[in-house]
């Protein structure tokens, strides 16, 4: 039995605006919505497998048979009774109240094929709606390994919705699903409604369940033997930071070979614009303000690429909801809850997406907490400045096997970041926000392998957005930073050698004075003007300092790299190096707490709708980083001199 | 106590509900590792009781106790053909009839 062939007669009209229909995917977390959707948009969207990620409401296009039509991805949600904000916007886009949004025509729900027995309760729901609605059964490969079997023309009939089963990530039945999918108007609709409480529903699924099923299916072995491992008191912890361990010193290691490829790409194109351009200010702002200032930021693209790589498979593979599991313990310690890690955790990769994947926590109150800690996370904007302060000046030393010096001191500063969110987020919700609890509930999936396209779809889509930071706000940072470097165009004392007149150009700089006005302020620190002057720029964004770094001392020395620049770096007057190891100390903890992100202001302030919030994030992150950086300073100095 | 009693509905096994009817419910966290239950019903009528009754914590439903975190908080448990976790004040709102110890011992790998 088809949809098309057991059609009611067209009861609803599908009406639409632009004559276009509107589907809207319906589904609880980690059923595969997300893999349909992508499937039949071929958008670039994010696909997780930890319950909650799917935060955005996304619309594509797509073509359904030669039906053009939008799709719209509903959050994941496993009840259409909202508890969180994200799922009183389904319940308020479906029902039509949501201002500006046109509620979808017909609605799809997406259900994975192993768990129907809960998956039901959503469809019932969703029936309820009056809506078309159909039914698309995922992990149908998944089923049938485990044993189980389905009689589809069965639940079609029960049900009394089209009913699709698919296996969405080697695209089996898409051709049929788009076909069913283009004509909504076809498709059957259920003589009676499930009932409306949530008990009967129960009694409802059950019964339905009880018509179509003809195997249960089994545990997955799988899951339940690594579950074993992953999950045991002692081994599922080590596993856990080992997991941690392995994680940054892989990024740091495997990332270099392809850093210093782009680096000297950077470098032979900025020699070579330099050869066929005639001198003068044009190729000094082509050269030395956009090549190089860009070139600097895309440089650290591979790091990025691993990490956001790395993230990815993990969630994929279902571990990240192991790791929720593992540490929620902790988070309820801190008076936060698993899924505030969850967008803790994005904050690694961006506090931007980490700031946004807080709508998924209820608690209003909780949500604030984690937007203001969320920068404390080692965002991978921090992984260049880090990348370059480490490779400069920490020695490639082997400590333990394979563990070397470097990855070690990467770690701990991760480790500092992410404990002083733990350490600021318990003494908020202590001080500013005391409240209760949050109901905590989450899936661990089944272990699912992860298809490499989709992992590299989702990496693609990080590492364009970080290019589109880097494209936009660091270019025009960077043209603007040129300028500030460069102007106003004093002449030189005639008597000075070529490097120190551009030096005394700089230091003459708008640029330089500001620096030089900031000195008073950052000498307790240990930084000079040059890294005044960086710490202004970053500002705008973190990674914008290397640029600035790299534009400055280009003025004094073209052609060794950056970090040679910055190591061989003296004092002018003492003689001594610039960056001695409390300075370089009190630099990346600086960088570990302050905010220096505009990106980031402006998301705290759409998310929290006030600009209070952000104020009070950059200011309490700047006193905070001013204080750990003075105290590295005057500690380390001590020690080492 | 807001917890409904069972209506009298169809779904397929009923031998176990029969058999721990009389027994005293317990809080859903009172269930060690490995051990089964009932759903009876829920402690209280708020919104963190429905979501719960959502996710298909519902009368009559069978529950299965895999294993408790790391740190003894949350505690992971199997129903409706998945896995969910629960922090001990939210398995507390869950009313259970305890199941007897497995006499016929029914494998692991297949629940009823």
């Amino acid at each position: 039995m088809t949809a098309a062939a057991c059609g009611h007669e067209g009861a609803a009209s599908i009406s639409s605006s632009e004559g276009l229909l509107r589907l809207g995917l319906v589904g609880s977390p980690n059923s595969g919505k997300t893999t349909i959707f992508n499937a039949l948009t071929g958008l670039r969207a994010k696909v997780g497998n930890y319950p909650g990620v799917t935060v955005e409401r996304r619309e594509g296009g797509a073509d359904l048979d030669g039906h053009r039509a939008i799709l719209i991805d509903l959050p994941g949600t496993y009840s259409l009774a909202p508890v969180s904000e994200d799922e009183a916007v389904v319940s308020r886009l479906l029902a039509g109240e949501l201002e500006g949004v046109e509620p979808p025509d017909a609605l799809v729900v997406v259900a994975d094929a192993c768990s129907l027995e809960r998956s039901l309760l959503l469809v019932a729901q969703v029936l309820r709606l009056g809506r078309p609605s159909c039914l698309v059964l995922t992990m149908t490969d998944e089923l049938v390994a485990r044993g189980g079997k389905l009689d589809v023309a069965r639940l079609e009939a029960a049900v009394g919705i089209p009913v699709v089963p698919v296996i969405g990530h080697r695209g089996i039945g898409l051709d049929r699903l788009k076909r069913i999918l283009g004509h909504p108007e076809g498709w059957s609709r259920p003589p009676i409604l499930p009932p409306a409480s949530a008990i009967e529903r129960g009694a409802w699924a059950e019964s339905v369940l009880a018509h179509v099923l003809v195997r249960r299916p089994g545990r997955s072995g799988v899951t339940d033997a690594v579950d074993r491992v992953l999950l045991h008191p002692v081994a599922g912890v080590l596993v856990f930071a080992a997991v941690m361990v392995l994680f940054f010193q892989l990024i740091f290691a495997w990332a270099q070979p392809a850093m210093d490829a782009i680096d000297a790409g950077v470098g032979v194109t900025s020699g070579a614009l330099r050869a066929a351009l005639p001198p003068g200010i044009a190729t000094d702002l082509l050269v030395d303000g956009i090549v190089a200032g860009v070139g600097s930021v895309i440089v650290f693209l591979p790091q990025i690429v691993l990490l956001l790589g790395l993230l990815h498979l993990l969630d994929d593979l279902g571990y990240m909801a192991r790791a929720a599991f593992v540490i929620d313990r902790v988070m309820g310690w801190i008076g936060l809850e698993g899924r505030a890690f969850v967008s803790l955790l994005s904050s690694y990769a961006c506090a931007v997406p980490g700031i946004m994947a807080t709508r998924t926590i209820p608690s209003s109150r909780d949500r604030i907490v984690t937007i203001l800690v969320s920068p404390l996370m080692t965002c991978s904007a921090r992984l260049p400045v880090y990348a370059l302060l480490i490779a400069a000046f920490v020695p490639a030393r082997a400590v333990f096997g394979p563990v070397g010096l470097q990855g070690l001191v990467l770690l701990g500063l991760y480790l500092l970041g992410s404990l002083s969110a733990l350490v600021v987020a318990a003494l908020l919700k202590r001080t500013l926000f005391p409240g209760e609890g949050l109901p905590f509930y989450m899936e661990l999936p089944p272990y699912r392998v992860p298809t490499l396209r989709l992992v590299a779809t989702q990496v693609w889509g990080g590492a364009r957005s970080f290019l589109k930071r880097a494209g936009t706000i660091i270019l025009l940072v960077s043209i603007l930073l040129w300028g500030l470097l460069n102007f106003p165009r004093v002449d030189p004392p005639p008597d000075l050698a070529p490097e120190a007149a551009r030096s005394y150009a700089m230091e003459q700089s708008v640029a330089g004075r500001l620096g030089h006005a900031l000195e008073p302020v950052l000498t307790p620190l240990g930084f000079d003007w040059k890294i005044g002057v960086g710490l202004v720029a970053s500002l705008a964004a973190r990674e914008v300092i290397i640029a600035t770094l790299a534009q400055i001392y280009a003025t004094t020395d073209e052609d060794a790299s950056l970090r040679e620049a910055i190591r061989s770096d003296v004092h002018p007057d003492t003689g001594r190096p610039v960056f001695t190891p409390g300075t370089v100390a009190a630099l990346l903890v600086f960088f570990v707490f302050a905010l220096q992100c505009t990106s980031t202001l402006a998301v705290m302030r759409r998310e929290t709708n006030s600009w209070r919030w952000p104020a009070f994030a950059f200011s309490y992150l700047l006193a905070l980083a001013y204080g750990a950086s003075y105290l590295v300073h005057r500690v380390v100095d001590a020690f080492w001199t | 106590m807001a917890a409904t009693p069972l209506s009298p509905i169809s779904f397929a096994p009923s031998p176990v509900r029969s058999r721990v009817s009389e027994t005293e419910h317990v809080g859903l966290d009172a269930l060690e590792p490995g051990e089964r239950g009932v759903v009876h019903g829920m402690r209280g009528d708020g919104p963190i009781e429905r979501r719960l009754q959502d996710l298909g914590l519902l009368p009559g439903t069978r529950v299965l106790v895999l294993r408790r975190a790391p740190l003894g908080d949350p505690i992971e448990y199997e129903l409706r053909g998945y896995r969910l976790c629960l922090r001990r004040t939210e398995a507390r709102r869950v009313l259970v009839d305890r199941s007897p110890a497995p006499v016929a011992a029914p494998s692991p790998s297949r629940r009823k």
